[in-house]
Parts: C-alpha cells; structure tokens; sequence
C-alpha cells in the first residue's frame, strides 16, 4: 500500500512491535520455565501488522491492567466483562478482531502490550488464579471477544458477525486470526462455503501457516500446499505470503477481493529464535528439560535484548 | 377435540411481522421445519445454512451478538447431537439469544433412530444458561414464542408439527415454569410433558370411574422448573408420583422429579414411565407409544403398580374416552 514510500516509517515502527512481541514472549517463557513459545516467533509480524497496520480500530475502553475475574457469561450476571473492550468499541466503520486459536493468547496479550492497549505488568497475572489472563484466552480475556478455545469454531462466528454488519451496511472488516492446524476441523469448510455462499466480502482472515500442531509437525507437502487451492476451490479467495515479510503482508491484507478473503502467511516457527530450531519437530509448547537448557536460551534472550 | 393443521405456519409468521430482529436459520430443512412460507413472506430475513449445522450454530452466534435473535429450526438431533461443542461454546456459554426450534421430540417420527431426540432434555438440562420448554398442544405451538422471546438467553423449544390437538383454550397460553393442573384427585399425581399429556387425559377419565383420584400436572417448562405445585401435589398425594416422558428416564422429565423429591425428602413413591435406556426405531407414533410404554395403556398399569390395585381398565375403554380441551385448575385454586 504506502510502501515505496520514502523512509518506509511504517515497516520500521511495525518490525519493531514484531521483535519485541518475541522477545517479550521469551522472556515470559524463562520465567514461568513454559509457554507457548513457536507461536510467537511464528505470528509475530501478523499480530505486529494487524494492530499496528491493517485493523482499523478505535482506542481501547478496557483498564489497562485488566479486572479479576467476574464470572461466566449469564443473565444472572451483570457484571460480565468482554474482552473485546480492548480492541476498542463497536462502531460501524471500525473493524472486528476475532481470535480463533485460543492456544496463541500468550501472543495477543503480548502484542497488547506492544500497541498501548494493555500494561506491561497486565501479564503478571498470566495464568493466575482468579485472572483473566488465561493461558488458553475466553471471552473474559484481554483482546478476545468471542470463545473460541475449542478450535475451528471462530469462522463462523465471525461469518455471522460478518453477515449482520453487511445487512446493516457497516463499512469495517471482521478480521480473524487463524493457524493452519484448524483447517483439520470440518467445521472450517462449512464455514468457507457458507461465507463464499453470502458473499462476505468483509470477512477478512490470516492464517499462521506454521506447519505446527500438538502432536507435531504437520505434513507440509500434503497438507498445507494444497490448502491455499481447497479454500479457493470453496469459494473464498487465497493468497500465500512470506508471513515475515511485512509489504507482502501489506499487500496481501489489503486486497479487495469481492469474496472472503484468506491470506495464507507461510511463517517459520523457530523465526528469531534458531537455537529452538533443536526441539524439532515438538515446537506446540516449550519446557525447559534442564536448568542448563534454561541457561543457553537465556543467553541467547540477553543478545535479543542488546 | 380440535385437531388444528400446522399450527406453527401461519403463528410464526404473523407473530415476526412487528419484529425486524428476528431472522430464521435452517439446515435443508425449511418445509420440513414448517417454515417454507415464512421463507417467502420474509426472504430477507431467511437464511439457508446448508447441510452444516456446526456452521450453522456460529452464524446464528454471531448474528446475535449483533442484535438479531436467530430462530434456528430444524429437527432436535441436528441440535444436540451432531453439534454439540458449537452450541455449547458458541452460544451457550456466552448465554447469547438463539432459539432453537427443535422439531421431532421423542419418538414423533418414523425416521426412526437417526431421526428421534431421545434425550435432548437430559442433555440440555444439563447446558448451564439453557432453558427448555416443550409443546403440548396447539395453543403452547402458538404461544411458546412469546415465552421464548421474553428470555435473554438460549431457549430449547420441543416444538411439534403437522396436526396438532388443542388441549388447552386459547386464552390460556404457556408461561414460563408454570404447570398446568388438568384433574385432581388425592391419590396419585400423574405429571406429563409434550404428546403425553393427550395420553394422560385419555386415561384420566377411566381412572375416574375406576375410584382413582389423579391430579394430573402438565409441564411445559423443563427448565427452569421450580413451580411449587409439583412438590405440594405430590406430598398430599396418598400414593405418589408417576412421570411419563416422551424420552429415555434418564435425565428427562422423571429424573428432574426424582431429584426435587430427593432435595426436599419426600418420602412418596416415583414411578417413570418412558423409553427405558433403549433408542427405538422407524414406526407409526402410536406404535411406538405402545411398543416403550410411553400411552395411556403404560400409564394405567403404573397406576395399577404404584395403588396395588386392578382397575380393571381395558385398552377398549381408553379408546373410547374421549379427550376434551380443558381449563387449568391450578388457578381455581390461587396456587
């Protein structure tokens, strides 16, 4: 879009928010010895380009250290606090953020904190009893507005948000964020078709196409190079980038399309962090097998920080 | 008795008329859903989701977050059963207003087990923020929206089709955890629930004229119920208590009766009647009644078992009663 701009300010400024989410996560990950660590090495710059970039969402209206817990979703209660705040308010031209793999809020969080929508101490209370900053996000959670832990299921949640928005003649995009371990469930091709069907034109998706999942490495040749074709094949339109590169990213997310549009954001799971390169191909979760183990990422998180 | 055609056709229709938030979704099964008409009354306002009902659940999520109240209609096991994770945690779990029109309750059709909610209510019971209501009759067909619309909430609507017989008057429409009090009589309370209630006011007249005295209670609500009649009626009652359920024993209609009594240390008997852990299969409805003992038959002989008694009722004297559409006494008593 503005990237033969001279000075190209906005890659600076966007690049910078992606390291930092990496090391941020690092450093989370030493601590608490764990966490979800390919996944932040992996999204890094599609977090950094949707909220720095891409969404256009207006200023948060969630506290900046976010509240206890205060219970489910109920007409009994009140009280009930939705993470969505901090993507800002609902408003016809703003855009929607939904969260599909749950599994990655350790990165929203993160990235939160890198844009101004959430403290730096906020993530003290990852993980914590009583805190919203689960380590697998609900709608309770900062930065989430729909549940979606259970994966696959944010699609067509976001199509029906999608679906409303256009009858109502709202001008924002529903963007969600999505992994390629997803596209397993078959509830994601119910979803493409149904949306390709309506017309959707603003429902807008990027995946993390990490080639990573719990049990391990997917199978890249037979499963995510046919992928981009499937979704095409279903209705939507696809595109493959270098999940890194930030003005291929621009380009891509800023395609109009007149479908539902998928950008495929081929990424790295060790990006930034080769040493982990080592725990291949278990990256779903990293856990220190030894204090040595700890030490050597530690040395290598104080080179990321100088 | 007033045999009414499709009551749910021309009701749902001139009932949306006033209310733009209403939208309807269904999974191929508009016609069969009774919502064909309403498809061309209101094109706009008609989604046709396709042979997916996963999706389904999360369009209708979504739809509601945004302000519609999505009346999703298709048949019941295409709720709970193929779906379940996606009406749990899309909608459920945020307490979100869809309502689902769950055609097919128990063994109404003869699609046999693919096609029978067999323990819908168990399953949704047990589905924090869900209510359940089922339909009697044609007058709760025309009235259970409204009940439906008034809560902020998932609703669960055992909704019934075709030709449905008004037993209750039209001035008396369903309500919200309210039971209706059919007979009364102090030596056994008989509490039913969809296309049982008919069979219980067939054998209510019989019993009658047997020497038994049956207050007769007809659920509409599954959940929440909490209307205090239900546990008064059964401690003045001489004998007990006997449920008959359109759907397995457990976890339906006599399970919820068995764990009030149990709270509140009743001492009474319970006796329930319905399909006994089994799944049945493709028949006529009065076949099927017959075949798991959900009819008037079944409930006779419950009677018979829970009194120690013969009543010496045949099958003939049950076809010969007639069933008439009748006022709640529950009123006539300020209850």
């Amino acid at each position: 879009m503005t990237s033969t701009e001279p000075g190209h300010e906005w890659q600076s400024d966007t690049q910078a928010v992606a390291d930092r989410i990496r090391v941020r996560v690092l450093d989370h990950v030493l601590s608490h010895n764990g966490g979800y660590m390919s996944q932040a090495l992996s999204s890094a710059e599609i977090f950094a380009m949707l909220y720095t970039r891409i969404m256009n969402l207006g200023a948060s209206t969630a506290p900046m250290i976010p509240q206890p817990f205060s219970g489910v979703p109920g007409s009994d209660n009140p009280d009930f606090f939705n993470g969505g705040a901090y993507n800002g308010p609902k408003a016809p031209e703003y855009d929607r953020f939904i969260f599909s793999p749950a599994h990655y809020a350790l990165v929203l969080y993160t990235t939160l904190i890198e844009v101004g929508r959430l403290a730096e101490n906020g993530l003290e209370q990852f993980d914590m009893d009583g805190s919203t900053v689960e380590m697998i996000g609900a709608e309770h959670s900062p930065g989430v507005e729909t549940t979606t832990g259970s994966l696959a299921q944010a699609l067509s949640q976001a199509g029906g948000i999608a679906l409303a928005r256009k009858r109502r003649g709202d001008t924002g995009k529903v963007w969600v964020m999505m992994s390629d371990g997803e596209f397993q469930e078959g509830q994601i091709w119910e979803a493409i078709s149904e949306a390709a069907k309506f017309d959707l034109d603003n429902l807008r998706v990027i995946v993390d196409v990490n080639g990573q999942q719990c049990d391990g490495c997917m199978d890249a040749e037979n499963y995510v190079e046919p992928l981009t074709g499937r979704i095409r094949a279903f209705g939507a339109s696809a595109v493959e980038v270098d999940g890194h590169d930030l003005d291929a990213l621009d380009a891509a997310m800023s395609m109009e399309t007149g479908k539902p549009h998928f950008v495929m954001a081929l990424t790295d799971p060790v990006r930034g962090l080769p040493i982990f390169e080592e725990r291949a191909p278990l990256l779903h979760y990293l856990r220190f097998t030894s204090e040595g183990e700890r030490e050597r990422y530690r040395d290598v998180y104080e080179e990321m920080v100088n | 008795m007033e045999i009414v055609k499709r009551p749910h056709v021309e009701n749902f229709i001139a009932w949306a008329k006033d209310k733009p938030e209403v939208v309807v979704l269904t999974a191929d099964l508009t016609n069969s859903s009774e919502v064909g008409k309403w498809r061309d009354t209101y094109p706009d306002r008609f989604f046709g989701m396709s042979m997916a009902e996963q999706n389904m659940m999360g369009f209708a999520s979504g739809l509601a977050r945004e302000g519609y109240v999505p009346y999703i209609h298709t048949f019941a096991v295409f709720i709970y059963r193929r779906p379940y994770d996606q009406l749990a945690m899309s909608i459920a779990y945020p307490n979100l207003n869809v309502k689902f029109v769950a055609f097919l309750p128990g063994i109404t059709t003869p699609g046999g087990v693919t096609h029978q909610a067999i323990e819908d209510v168990s399953i949704m019971r047990a589905t924090p923020n869900m209510t359940i209501v089922e339909t009697g009759d044609a007058t709760e067909v025309e009235s259970v929206l409204d009940v439906a619309h008034g809560i902020d909430g998932p609703v669960y609507i055992r909704m019934l089709r075709g030709e449905v017989p008004r037993l209750f008057p039209k001035d008396e429409p369903m309500r919200l955890d309210e039971v209706r009090m059919l007979s009364d009589g102090d030596d056994v309370v008989v509490i039913t629930a969809g296309i049982t209630t008919e069979e219980a006011m067939r054998a209510s007249v019989p019993l009658a004229g047997a020497g038994v005295g049956v207050r007769h209670l007809h659920v509409s609500t599954h959940k929440p119920l909490n209307d205090p009649l239900i546990l008064e009626s059964i401690e003045r009652s001489r004998h007990g208590v006997i449920t008959l359920e359109n759907h397995t024993i457990i976890g339906g209609l006599g399970s919820a009766i068995a764990e009030k009594m149990a709270e509140a240390g009743s001492a009474k008997r319970l006796i329930r009647l319905g399909l006994r852990d089994t799944y049945a299969h493709g028949a006529s409805k009065a076949y099927l009644m017959k075949e798991y003992g959900l009819d008037a038959a079944a409930l006779v002989t419950g009677v018979e078992d829970l009194l120690g008694v013969d009543t010496g009722i045949t099958e003939r004297d049950l076809a010969a009663a007639r069933v008439e559409a009748t006022h709640s006494l529950a009123k006539a008593e300020g209850l």
